[in-house]
C-alpha cells in the first residue's frame, strides 16, 4: 500500500514533468498548425456549420423546419465535416532510447517531443490518436492529450531494444512507429506486415543519436548496451568505424525497403537537429498516406 | 656513504633495486592497458566484428621506458645521491684566520665572508678557538682566541680598508704572538711589503693555509694629460689573455646630478699588465669630471679621483687695441698667448660673448674703459669667483680710469700719465724687480736679473696701497697690486703684456707668475718641499669599495704626509683640499707596480670557492614525479581518452599547468615624459599606492607587483579600495599626490638631485611616508652591512628624518587594522625602524607639539624584509614569489599583507587608532 506521503510526491514528480513535455509539445505543434488550417468545411459531423437554402435534390427530412419557419425560404442544416481517422502512435521506450551520445537530450525524449507534438496537431485538426502498446485507444479532445502525455510521461522498460505493438491497431488506422530501430528488425518486419495487411498505412521515423551516427570511439573498448546485456570487446575501436556504417547504412536501406513495399514512409532524424523539420515530415507523410 | 665520481649514495644498498628492473620491465609488457567500458546502444551492430590486428595489446616500448625510467629515479632518490659529498678530516688546535682587509679584497668581500663562514662552521663543529685578524685592522697584541660561533656574530662587522697594510705595525704585533696554531690566510692576491715576514712568522707557530681568489685583481692609474688628451691607464695583477676593461668617467651634469660623463673602452693585450688609452673630451666636460673608474669593479684600487690637475682652465683674452694687423710681436696678447696656451684654454671674442661662456680667468690687456653695463656684468662675475686680470698700457695711463676715485675693477688708483725711467729723455735707469715679499703669492719665484722695467702706471699712494701690492720695483713702487673683491680678485699688472714698456713678458717669471696668480694650470703635483707646512682638509674619502662618501669631521693632514702619498688609517684616500687648490690621493699612484702574490711551493693555495654538499634526493624524486605524469598524459593519449573534443580541453588544460605565465609589468608611467596632467589625474582621482623607480628594471618591476598584490589586499579587505599603483621618478615627478612611496633600495641606485632631495624633504614634511627597503633582511643588525644598507645611508643622509628606534611594541602601526607583532616580507623576523617617540618624562609644553607633527604619522619606515615579493602578484593574481616554507609560509605572507595593510591604514588614518583608547572616556563623558 503506497503512503499518502509517497503518492503525493509521486503526483507531483508526474505533474512536474508533464507541462514542460505537453509545453514543448505544443510550441512545436503551433509552429506546424498555422499553414495547415484544414477541414472548414460542411460534411459528416456533430457539430453545427452553417444554414444553407434548399435546393433541388435535398431531401425533405433535411430542411430544418425551425430555421425554415422564420422566413420564406426553406434552409437546410449542415453539420461540419468530421473526418474521424484514427491515428496509432509507437514510441519506442526501451532502455536504448535513453543514449546521449553527448550534449542533446536522450532520444526517446526527442522521439516522445515529437509523438505528442503530432499528437497535438492530430486532435487539433480532429482527428483520434492513440497510442500503441499501452492501453490508450485512439479518442479525440483536449483530455486525450493530457492523457497521452501522461503515457509518454513514464519511465524508461528495462529491455534493451523495443518491439513494435500491433494489438488494438484498428484496420484503415494510421501509425506513426518511432525508434531508434537498432534491435532486431524481424518484429518491426512482422509489425509492419500485418499493419499492411489490415490496411493500416503510416510513416517509420528513426530517432538516432549523432554519436550513433559517427561512432567517435578509439582504443581498447568495451561496448555494452544500454540495459547491459550485449556486449562486445574491441582492441582498437577505431579500426571497427567503416565496418559499423558500412551495417548501420545497409539496416537503413532495408528499413527503407520495407517501407516501401508496405505502402509506409520512412526517415532518419538525428537528436543533434531541431524538431521542426522531422515533426513537418511526420505531418506531411501521415497527409500524402491519406 | 659510497661515491662515483662527483656523487655520493647516503643509503647504497638501495641501487640494488635496480636488479628489479629487467623483471618489471617483462611484467609491464605483458599487461595490456586496461581497456575503457562504454554505454553505447550501438553494440547491437558491433556483435560478430572482429579486430584486424592484436598490436596494442602489449604496451608500447617507449612507454614502458618512460615508466622504467621513472621507476629508476624512484629507486635512485631513495638511495640519496649528494653532489660533491666531503669527507671531512677535523683539524685540532687553535685557529687564526688572518684577512688582508686591504682594497684588493673588496672586490670580492662577501665570497670572503662566506668562506670564513664557511671555515669558523668547520672550526665550530670541531670545537676550535678561533682568532679572526684583518691585517689593516690589528687587533692591540696576541690573538683574541674566541669560540667560533661568537667569531661568526661579528663576522658581519668586518670591513675592508682602502689601504695595505703596514709593514711596521705588522712586524710588531707578530712578535707578540706566542704558542702554537694553524693559519687560514684569505689573501688578497697583491703582494704588499711585509707580507713575506708575516709568512714565516706565521709559520713558526703552526701551519699555514693560504686561500686566494682566482678573479682577476685589476686597478687603475691616476689620470694625467698627456698630448691634449687624458691618459688613462688600466692595471692588472697577472697576465693573462686578452681581456677588456671600460673606463667611466663619472661626473656631475649640469643639472647637479651626478652620473656617467663617458665611457672608453680598454684593452689589455695578451701578457701585458699594463693598458692604456687616450680621452678627449671638450673641455667643458673634462672640466666636470670628479672620478674614474673600471665599470663593474668594487675596489678602490678600480676608483681614481681627479683634481685641480686635470682641469685646464678657460681664460678669455681681451686686448684693447687690435687694430695693428700684422704686427704680431707688438700685439698686446702675443705673449700671453704663449704662456697660456700649453696649459690653458683660451678664449677670444668681445667681453660681453666671453662673461657668458663662464671663463675662469678674463684678461684685460690696456682697456681703459668699459661701458657701465659691461662694468656691471664683469663685477658680478669677479665677485662669484672669476679673476680679472689687466695690464696697463698706452690707453690706460692716458685714460681717467681710476684717477680721482677708484675703479671697481682696478685695485688700485692711478696717477695721471704714468712714468718712464731709463728711457733717452729720462735720468734713471731701467728698474729691476725687488724680491717678493712673504705675504705675496709669488713668494719663493727667484727674480731674475735681466728683468728691466722701463715704464709703468704709478698708483696713487693710499692707506691700503701696501696691503694691495704684491710686487714692486726695487724702488718700492707696486708693479702688481691685487684687491679681493667678493669671492674672486682684481690684479693689475702695471706694465704691458707686451715688451714695450718692460721685459718681463720676456722672461720665465712670467709663466711662473701666471701660474701663481692660478691664471694658468699648474703642474701635476706638487712636490714635497711645496707641501711642506700646509695642512690638507679631507673633503671626500674612498671607502674600500671604491665608494666616495662625505669626510664629516675627519682631521686635517699634514702636506709632509700628503707628499708621502701612502695611503693609510690617517690618511685614508680622498680628496684633500688646501688652501687654493685641491689635491686627490688614490689608492694607485702614478707609479704603482700591481705585483701578484708569491707564495712558497710549501704553501698550499686554494680558490674561495666551498664545494657544498648539494643532496639530490628532492630533485631525483621530483624528476620521478614528473616522469609518472608525462606517463599518465601517455597513457590517456594511448587509450584514446585524450582525443576529441572534450579530450583536447582536458590535454589543453593539462598542458597550461604546466606552462609558467611570466607576467606583464606595465609601467604606470614611461619615466621622462612630460605627462604631468595625467599623472596628476591619475595618481589623484583616486588612491594609489606608488614605488620609486630605481634604474634596476627586475626590482621595479617586483615593486609594481608587490603594490598591485597589496592594492588587491586592501580592495579585499578593507574600504580603501586603491587604483593601479604608480611608478614615480624622483627627478621629474611631482611626489605630494602620493600619500605612501615604497622605495626598493639597490645597491647601484643613482643618487638623487638636490632638487629631487628638496622635493623629498617637502615631501615628508607635509605628511608623506616613504617605506625603505634594503631587501636583505639585514639592515637593523649592524648599521648597514650590506651593500644595500650602505646604500640606503647615502641615499637617507640628505634626508630630513627624525630620530628612529625600533618600531615599539605599543607603536600605533600594531594596531590600525590588525593585531601584529612582527612585520616579515619574504625575509622574516628582524628589527624595523620608525620615528622615535617622544621621551617618556618630556612634559608637552603649550603650543609645542612633539609628535603632532603629520598627525603623528612616522614619515619613515626602515627596514629589510623585501616585503614587495611577499606581495608581489602577477596578471593572474597568483603570488610571484614563494614565502618561507609550506603552510609556515603562507602564514608568512599573510603577516606581511596585513603589515601592508596596517601600513596603509596608520598613512590613511593618522592617530586615529591610537585616539580610540579614549573612545570610553568620550562615551562616558556624553552619557553624562
Amino acid at each position: 500500500m503506497i503512503s499518502a506521503a509517497a503518492l503525493r510526491a509521486r503526483a507531483e514528480g508526474l505533474a512536474e514533468a508533464l507541462p514542460p513535455l505537453l509545453a514543448e509539445a505544443e510550441h512545436l505543434a503551433q509552429a506546424v498548425l498555422l499553414g495547415e488550417h484544414g477541414r472548414r468545411r460542411a460534411g459528416q459531423g456533430d457539430e453545427f456549420w452553417q444554414y444553407r437554402p434548399a435546393h433541388a435534390g435535398d431531401e425533405a427530412r433535411m430542411i430544418d423546419w425551425r430555421r425554415s419557419a422564420r422566413s420564406d425560404a426553406h434552409f437546410v442544416r449542415e453539420k461540419e465535416w468530421q473526418a474521424a481517422q484514427s491515428v496509432l502512435l509507437w514510441v519506442d521506450d526501451a532502455a536504448s532510447m535513453g543514449f546521449s551520445g553527448g550534449n542533446h537530450p536522450p532520444k526517446a525524449m526527442r522521439a516522445r517531443v515529437l509523438a505528442l507534438a503530432l499528437a497535438v496537431l492530430l486532435i487539433r485538426g480532429g482527428e483520434r490518436v492513440g497510442l500503441l502498446g499501452s492501453d490508450l485507444p485512439p479518442r479525440r479532445g483536449q483530455h486525450q492529450i493530457l492523457r497521452l502525455t501522461e503515457v509518454l510521461g513514464r519511465d524508461l522498460s528495462q529491455s534493451d531494444y523495443g518491439v513494435p505493438a500491433t494489438r488494438g491497431m484498428p484496420p484503415h488506422s494510421r501509425a506513426v512507429f518511432l525508434s531508434d530501430f537498432l534491435g532486431d528488425l524481424a518484429p518491426v518486419e512482422t509489425a509492419l506486415t500485418e499493419a499492411a495487411d489490415r490496411g493500416v498505412k503510416g510513416a517509420l521515423l528513426q530517432v538516432l543519436d549523432p554519436a550513433e551516427e559517427a561512432f567517435p570511439f578509439d582504443g581498447r573498448t568495451i561496448f555494452e548496451s544500454m540495459g547491459g546485456t550485449l556486449r562486445h570487446e574491441t582492441l582498437k575501436a577505431g579500426d571497427l568505424r567503416g565496418r559499423y556504417l558500412a551495417r548501420l547504412a545497409e539496416r537503413k536501406a532495408r528499413l527503407a525497403d520495407l517501407a516501401r513495399v508496405t505502402g509506409w514512409h520512412y526517415s532518419a532524424h538525428h537528436t543533434g537537429e531541431g524538431a521542426q523539420g522531422a515533426l513537418l515530415w511526420l505531418f506531411r507523410a501521415l497527409e500524402r498516406g491519406r | 656513504m659510497w661515491t662515483v665520481g662527483a656523487f655520493g649514495f647516503t643509503a647504497p644498498l638501495l641501487l640494488w633495486g635496480l636488479v628489479l628492473l629487467p623483471a618489471l620491465w617483462l611484467l609491464l609488457r605483458a599487461v595490456p592497458p586496461a581497456p575503457i567500458r562504454r554505454r553505447f546502444p550501438g553494440v547491437a551492430l558491433l556483435l560478430g566484428l572482429a579486430d584486424d590486428e592484436t598490436q596494442t595489446d602489449r604496451t608500447p616500448w617507449w612507454l614502458l621506458l618512460l615508466r622504467m625510467l621513472a621507476v629508476a629515479a624512484l629507486i635512485l632518490g631513495f638511495a640519496g645521491p649528494v653532489l660533491n659529498p666531503q669527507d671531512r678530516t677535523p683539524g685540532r688546535g687553535p685557529l687564526l684566520v688572518m684577512i688582508d682587509g686591504s682594497w684588493a679584497d673588496a672586490r670580492d668581500w662577501p665570497r670572503r665572508i662566506d668562506r670564513i663562514e664557511a671555515m669558523l662552521d668547520e672550526a665550530a663543529r670541531d670545537g676550535r678557538p678561533v682568532a679572526v685578524v684583518q691585517a689593516t685592522d690589528l687587533p692591540g697584541d696576541g690573538l683574541p682566541f674566541q669560540a667560533a660561533e661568537v667569531w661568526s656574530a661579528r663576522l658581519a662587522g668586518f670591513r675592508p680598508a682602502a689601504w695595505l697594510p703596514d709593514a711596521d705595525a705588522l712586524a710588531d704585533w707578530t712578535r707578540t704572538l706566542e704558542g702554537r696554531f694553524d693559519t687560514f690566510w684569505l689573501s688578497g692576491g697583491l703582494d704588499w711589503p711585509g707580507r713575506t715576514a708575516l709568512l714565516s712568522a706565521l709559520e713558526r707557530h703552526g701551519q699555514v693555509s693560504v686561500f686566494e681568489s682566482p678573479r682577476p685583481l685589476v686597478a687603475m692609474r691616476p689620470a694625467a694629460f698627456r698630448d691634449g688628451a687624458i691618459g688613462l691607464t688600466a692595471l692588472r695583477a697577472r697576465p693573462g689573455p686578452a681581456t677588456e676593461a671600460t673606463l667611466a668617467a663619472t661626473g656631475r651634469d649640469p643639472a647637479g646630478v651626478e652620473r656617467v660623463l663617458a665611457r672608453v673602452p680598454v684593452a689589455f693585450a695578451p701578457g701585458e699588465t699594463e693598458a692604456a688609452t687616450d680621452l678627449v673630451l671638450p673641455p667643458e666636460l673634462r672640466n666636470r669630471i670628479s672620478r674614474f673608474a673600471i665599470e663593474g669593479v668594487r675596489s678602490a684600487g678600480a676608483v681614481s679621483l681627479t683634481d685641480d690637475s686635470l682641469k685646464r682652465r678657460e681664460v678669455a683674452l681681451i686686448a684693447g687695441n687690435e687694430n695693428r694687423e700684422g704686427l704680431q710681436l707688438l700685439s698686446p696678447l702675443h705673449y700671453l698667448h704663449k704662456a697660456l696656451d700649453p696649459t690653458a684654454d683660451l678664449i677670444e671674442g668681445t667681453l660681453s660673448d666671453v662673461v657668458l661662456a663662464n671663463p675662469d680667468v678674463i684678461v684685460l690687456a690696456d682697456v681703459a674703459t668699459l661701458s657701465p653695463a659691461e662694468s656691471e656684468t664683469l663685477q658680478g662675475w669677479v665677485e662669484k669667483g672669476g679673476l680679472l686680470l689687466r695690464f696697463a698700457g698706452p690707453r690706460l695711463a692716458a685714460s681717467d680710469v681710476s684717477r680721482a676715485e677708484e675703479d671697481p675693477l682696478m685695485p688700485v688708483r692711478l696717477r695721471a700719465g704714468g712714468r718712464t725711467v731709463g728711457g733717452a729723455m729720462s735720468w734713471g735707469e731701467p728698474k729691476t724687480l725687488r724680491p717678493f715679499g712673504e705675504g705675496s703669492p709669488f713668494f719663493g719665484l727667484a727674480v731674475p736679473d735681466d728683468v728691466r722695467v722701463n715704464a709703468q702706471v704709478m698708483a696713487q699712494p693710499d692707506p691700503s696701497l701696501a696691503d694691495r701690492s704684491i710686487a714692486a720695483l726695487s724702488d718700492g713702487t707696486p708693479l702688481v697690486t691685487r684687491k679681493k673683491m667678493g669671492q674672486g680678485q682684481v690684479v693689475l699688472f702695471h706694465v704691458t703684456a707686451n715688451a714695450e714698456w718692460s721685459s718681463l713678458p720676456l722672461s720665465g717669471l712670467f709663466v711662473q707668475m701666471l701660474e701663481r696668480l692660478a691664471v694658468s694650470t699648474r703642474p701635476a703635483r706638487p712636490d714635497a718641499a711645496e707641501l711642506a707646512g700646509t695642512t690638507w682638509v679631507p673633503q671626500a674619502v674612498i671607502d674600500a669599495f671604491g665608494e666616495l662618501a662625505e669626510a664629516g669631521k675627519l682631521p686635517g693632514v699634514p702636506g709632509e704626509m700628503l707628499a708621502r702619498a701612502v695611503p693609510g688609517p690617517d690618511l685614508p684616500p680622498g680628496l684633500y683640499a688646501g688652501e687654493d687648490r685641491r689635491l686627490a690621493l688614490n689608492v694607485i699612484g702614478t707609479d704603482t707596480v700591481l705585483s701578484p702574490a708569491a707564495w712558497p711551493a710549501r704553501i698550499a693555495v686554494e680558490g674561495l670557492t666551498v664545494a657544498r654538499e648539494t643532496v639530490l634526493k628532492g630533485w631525483v624524486l621530483a624528476a620521478a614525479l614528473a616522469i609518472f605524469a608525462a606517463d599518465i598524459l601517455a597513457s590517456l593519449w594511448l587509450s584514446g581518452r585524450l582525443r576529441g573534443g572534450r579530450g583536447a580541453g582536458r590535454a589543453a588544460v593539462l598542458a597550461l599547468g604546466l606552462v609558467m605565465l611570466v607576467p606583464q609589468g606595465a609601467w604606470a608611467q614611461e619615466p621622462g615624459t612630460p605627462a604631468d596632467d595625467a599623472l596628476a589625474l591619475r595618481a589623484t582621482s583616486e588612491v594609489v599606492l606608488a614605488h620609486v623607480l630605481t634604474g634596476d628594471a627586475r626590482v621595479d618591476q617586483i615593486a609594481d607587483a608587490g603594490l598591485r598584490g597589496l592594492s588587491e589586499k586592501l580592495t579585499q579587505r578593507t574600504s580603501i579600495e586603491p587604483a593601479e599603483p604608480i611608478a614615480v621618478n624622483l627627478e621629474t615627478d611631482e611626489l605630494s599626490f602620493f600619500p605612501f612611496l615604497y622605495w626598493p633600495v639597490t645597491a647601484g641606485q643613482p643618487m638623487p638631485s638636490p632638487a629631487a632631495y628638496a622635493r623629498l624633504n617637502r615631501y615628508l614634511r607635509t605628511g608623506g611616508m616613504i617605506l625603505f627597503d634594503t631587501r636583505d633582511a639585514d639592515v637593523a643588525a649592524y648599521g648597514g652591512g650590506s651593500p644595500e644598507g650602505r646604500r640606503l645611508q647615502q641615499l637617507a643622509r640628505p634626508l630630513d628624518i627624525p630620530p628612529l628606534e625600533p618600531i615599539p611594541s605599543d607603536h600605533v602601526l600594531t594596531r590600525t587594522f590588525y593585531l601584529l607583532q612582527d612585520f616579515p616580507g619574504r625575509n622574516a623576523g628582524r628589527d624595523v625602524w620608525v620615528e622615535a617617540a617622544p621621551p617618556p618624562d618630556a612634559e608637552q609644553a603649550e603650543g609645542m607639539p612633539f609628535r603632532d607633527l603629520n598627525d603623528g604619522v612616522t614619515p619613515v619606515v626602515i627596514g629589510g624584509n623585501d616585503w614587495a615579493s611577499a606581495w608581489a602578484i602577477d596578471g593572474q593574481g597568483a603570488a610571484m614569489f614563494p614565502v618561507g616554507r609550506g603552510y609556515a609560509g603562507e602564514r608568512q605572507r599573510e603577516i606581511a599583507f596585513r603589515f601592508g595593510v596596517n601600513l596603509i591604514m596608520h598613512v590613511l588614518t593618522g592617530n586615529y587608532k591610537s585616539d580610540q583608547v579614549h573612545v570610553p572616556a568620550l562615551l562616558d563623558r556624553l552619557g553624562q
